[in-house]
């Protein structure tokens, strides 16, 4: 009994204690949640843009774009933005399911555009970002300053030896990236009786890791690269001329003996989102710039390290002409 | 990636002197597999390059094209297949308002509040509470300090996010395990039948079937939910029936005699007395699933994940580590909580009785506190957003940034020597053996191995799995693979004697080191893959690099073990017999120690093959990189899905190898 009433005794301080530290914390409270509802706001004057679904693919130019597009409509058009992280794949197989609504820096992906636009009539092109992009062989500064020739494809085979390493099986190595990227890199070996071997490194970031590398301690590499690209900025690499693209040449994926061509980037969007008259697939539609604007904000983003809000708003604070081009 | 913490089983029996019979069994043994290596090296010689069915990176076979084909008809008709109107739509509606349920609990604004219903001040609350009422007061101080830090590192949100997704896989993971696992437990018939599908659970690669699920679960948590629950449901399930089958025959005979019906027997006497066993199994999954956050994040899983994908994107290693960081301080409060939990009961016991009935009232007045917390952190914005700008994350971002440089200029030298001596000494030869050699040569070659290593039933596995190899159209990249696992087990191994030996010798060392070990399983490998390019370039090596790193903390842990599990009475005779230091470690303690390096290599090599595709991001090519390439490009899925069997294969034939040697050397 009497045990009892001892425990009743500690239960009814424990409770007693932390009430009162519970009054007393709840004196000096501070602001209560939805006090100053001032900060939903945005959520009423999304009356008609509603939700808008960005696809983010994973590259820093990409982001760059999307970073740009998220911030003209929430703030200008008042949409509600979600982005997703997706790869190129997924997000264009989210516009059949409503997940996605624009993707908005697609690098050719013909077979996806046969597939989507074509086939499955679940997207529509949203005409070219502006951008240009450029694929091709990149050699680090230094190389391309100790050695001008090394330019021109024709010299590759001079330097071969210099290129060798414990991957690449006696021959020169050609350093590949990711294998989302476009490439026809192993037929423009053999074809242009290179004496090279293609070596996948695996990722951007294993590539770009490798050519800051060899910029640092003067070592010799040869690989993939594209632009725009905010790595440029960082350590500008030069790009190697080889056979140039006449229309066709690159027709049989065996048999390509040229550069690669340069590609308009476009955006596409969902079939559904266009046919929905959101002021945001109007954005969308409208949304060009040139490869230094986008430079400038994927610098912003990933050697300046600013969240990709804060870079879009200094660009677009800057620019607010071009901004409003897109808005018209 | 496997299971995170895996605990060897502890079932080393004291080794009895083997008799002499074994031992000329043994020496016969080791020449057969001399001859077998000699009469390969002869035929390699001869028929180099020959019928070595190798295929180029953008070549497909029927079968890849089958697969291409089957996956455009599901996403084609995914919105008219009663299939998914019906089934996998409902599954994923299920999960989804799961997810969002415990999302908006404690991570994401719910309805018109900018802020989820439970704040930090709550979160952590409940977690202190919690961990104390399963486990004791000392892993409840770790486990608020642990959740407070994830906030100081301004990562609340994103942890949180993580920690959501972890609790909703693990709960629907374990609504599924659990009774499986009793059946299992139960049923040897079942048990047999559902092993294999758990192999292959565990050593698909998570890339090949993280673009299926977005066909069939859509984008978003729901898919990543899902794929978490198939990777984390093998150790639960495996675990419980093990406990099942560990309670003494003897209690069941008992219950059985006394009139228990099934029913009864399994609720009464079976349940209860494999409880702390089944919570180990919970703990598993915990970890596996914290194991998958950084790879769903590539269907957009919420939370850390996120962070570690975007600052990689940038080379932003120091962002990555701070991440990467919050998830091991998950894993480990998470880790601690739960084996608390599973040895609460006994510890209670055994301490004074005077505390239990203290406990009681103790346990109401803090489920008082506890409620009061949550509500200010309800109510009160200060206790639901996390103050301060998460400084010490920054803190911890450029500290990382720092040794991360440091290394790469101060290093870089010395590694690449190491590099190539490894490159060209061990790995080229040996792969040239591997693909060079016609496939027919090799698969006879593993075979024979299997016969005289595992015995007649580990053969039949081989001569099933090389066929199946062939089948798939990637058998050469299949070894090429098969090289870099090969000598990334073998360095497994040398540093898994060299540390599990001293560990195992020294309890101080052991303590010390055990931290470390735990952080390298659980630290996202995506976060370390940016310095060791720095150091290694991209090369096959910096592949075995990371390898290594994943797979040789387990390899010492389970040695340590096997080395303190000899009797300390045989330590002390062969001292008293004048042994050296040396002598006592390579006469005494490792040969006795010998069922737990077996054990130790079949784990590392496991762990080794799941790091394979991990592998193929820094340049290791093969198999690796034509599941990533498969989870790029439309066209090349049908191949990556084939390069994913092809490493379960690997994995099911070196297992089956490794586990019948074990049996044979220890029986």
């Amino acid at each position: 009994m009497a045990r009892q009433a001892r425990q009743w005794r500690v239960g009814a301080a424990g409770i007693a204690g932390a009430a009162v530290i519970g009054l007393t914390l709840s004196a000096c409270g501070g602001a209560k949640v939805g006090d100053n509802s001032s900060d939903a706001g945005g959520s009423d004057s999304s009356g008609k843009c509603g939700t808008f679904n960005l696809a983010v693919n994973p590259w820093v130019g990409y982001e760059a774009n999307a970073a740009v597009l998220a911030y003209v409509a929430e703030n200008d058009l008042g949409c509600k933005v979600t982005k997703k992280d997706l790869k190129e794949e997924i997000a264009w197989q989210g516009f059949g399911t409503g997940e996605v609504d624009a993707v908005v820096e697609n690098w050719g992906h013909d077979d996806l555009k046969k597939k989507y636009i074509t086939d499955q009539k679940t997207a529509v092109d949203a005409g070219p970002t502006g951008n240009e992009g450029l694929i091709g062989w990149y050699v680090p500064p230094w190389l391309a300053k100790a050695h001008p020739d090394i330019l021109d494809w024709n010299n590759l085979n001079k330097y071969a030896a210099e290129f060798k390493t414990s991957e690449s099986g006696g021959k020169g190595q050609l350093l590949d990236g990711d294998p989302s990227f476009v490439t026809n890199d192993e037929a423009l070996v053999k074809n242009l009786k290179l004496d090279y071997k293609v070596v996948y490194a695996g990722s951007e970031t294993a590539l770009i890791q490798a050519f800051r590398k060899a910029e640092k301690n003067k070592e010799w590499v040869i690989g993939y690269f594209y632009e725009p690209q905010w790595f440029m900025s960082e350590v500008p690499l030069e790009k190697i001329k080889l056979p140039e693209y006449k229309e066709g040449c690159d027709a049989d994926p065996e048999k390509v003996d040229c550069d690669y061509p340069v590609y308009k980037l476009d955006k596409i969007v969902a079939a559904k989102f266009a046919e929905s008259g959101s002021p945001a697939y109007d954005l969308v539609k409208n949304f060009t710039w040139t490869n230094d604007d986008q430079n400038v904000v994927a610098k912003y983003i990933a050697v300046d390290k600013m969240t990709p809000e804060a870079a879009a708003e200094k660009w677009v604070e800057a620019n607010r002409d071009k901004v409003d081009a897109w808005l018209k | 990636m496997t299971v995170a913490v895996e605990k060897p089983e502890k079932t080393q029996q004291t080794e009895k002197p083997a008799p002499p019979v074994t031992r000329v069994r043994q020496v016969s043994r080791r020449t057969m597999v001399v001859a077998i290596l000699v009469a390969w090296l002869v035929l390699f010689a001869l028929l180099r390059g020959k019928q070595t069915l190798a295929l180029a990176a953008a070549d497909l076979t029927d079968l890849h094209r089958w697969f291409n084909d089957l996956n455009d008809s599901i996403g084609a008709n995914r919105n008219s297949n009663p299939l998914f109107l019906y089934f996998f739509n409902e599954i994923r509606l299920v999960i989804d308002n799961l997810v969002t349920f415990v999302q908006e609990l404690i991570s994401q604004p719910s309805g018109t509040r900018p802020v989820p219903q439970i704040g930090w001040l709550g979160v952590v609350g409940i977690t202190g509470y919690v961990s104390w009422a399963v486990g004791n007061w000392r892993v409840a101080l770790l486990a608020v300090a642990g959740f407070t830090f994830l906030g100081l590192q301004g990562l609340w949100q994103e942890s949180m996010d993580t920690l959501a997704l972890t609790l909703s896989a693990v709960f629907v993971a374990l609504l599924f395990a659990i009774p499986l696992g009793v059946w299992a437990g139960l049923s040897d018939r079942f048990n047999r039948i559902v092993t294999p599908f758990l192999d292959f659970m565990q050593t698909m690669p998570t890339f090949v079937y993280l673009a299926p699920m977005t066909l069939f679960f859509l984008i978003g948590p729901a898919s990543a939910t899902i794929a978490t629950v198939i990777y984390a449901a093998p150790p639960a399930i495996r675990i419980t029936a093990h406990a099942i089958r560990s309670v003494p025959e003897t209690t069941v005979e008992a219950a059985d005699s006394l009139g228990a019906t099934q029913r009864q027997a399994l609720l009464k006497v079976l349940l209860p007395m494999s409880k702390r066993t089944v919570v180990m199994g919970v703990n598993q999954s915990i970890m596996a699933a914290l194991a998958m956050v950084t790879i769903t994040a590539l269907i957009d899983a919420p939370g850390l994940g996120k962070t570690v994908l975007q600052a990689l994107q940038s080379l932003d290693v120091g962002t990555a580590f701070n991440a990467g960081l919050a998830i091991v301080v998950m894993a480990i409060v998470l880790d601690r909580v739960t084996t608390a939990a599973s040895t609460r009961e006994e510890a209670a016991r055994k301490s004074s009785g005077r505390f239990l009935a203290w406990r009681r009232p103790l346990l109401g007045a803090g489920a008082a506190v506890t409620a009061v917390l949550v509500y200010m952190s309800h109510t009160y914005l200060w206790a639901a957003e996390f103050p301060g700008e998460g400084t010490a994350g920054s803190k911890i971002a450029s500290a990382a940034d720092t040794a991360t440089t440091w290394a790469q200029d101060n290093l870089s030298g010395l590694t690449n020597a190491f590099r190539d001596a490894i490159t060209n000494g061990l790995l080229n030869p040996f792969q040239s053996l591997l693909t060079d050699s016609p496939w027919w040569l090799v698969g006879a070659a593993l075979i024979g191995l299997g016969v005289v290593l595992g015995g007649p039933r580990a053969a039949i596995t081989t001569v099933v799995c090389v066929g199946l190899l062939v089948g798939t159209g990637v058998w050469s990249d299949a070894m090429t693979t098969l090289a870099s696992t090969a000598v990334a087990t073998v360095l497994v191994m040398l540093l898994g004697i060299v540390f599990g030996v001293w560990m195992g010798r020294s309890p101080l060392v052991d303590r010390l080191m055990r931290p470390t070990l735990d952080a390298a399983q659980v630290m996202p490998p995506f976060v370390y893959l940016v310095p060791f390019l720095a150091l290694f370039g991209a090369t096959r090596f910096t592949a075995i690099v990371a390898a290594i790193v994943y797979a040789a903390p387990v390899a010492m842990k389970i040695i340590a073990d096997g080395v303190r599990n000899v009797p300390a009475t045989t330590v002390e005779a062969a001292t008293s017999a004048g042994c050296n230091t040396w002598q006592i470690i390579t006469k005494v303690q490792l040969p006795m120690a010998r069922g737990a390096l077996t054990l130790a290599t079949n784990q590392g090599l496991i762990y080794v093959l799941s790091m394979v595709v991990v592998g193929g991001l820094v340049g290791a090519g093969a198999l690796g990189y034509d599941v990533v390439a498969g989870f790029s490009q439309g066209q090349l899925y049908g191949k990556g899905l084939a390069a994913g069997l092809a490493i379960v294969l690997l994995g099911v034939m070196f297992d089956r190898i490794t586990q019948a040697a074990a049996r044979r050397t220890s029986a």
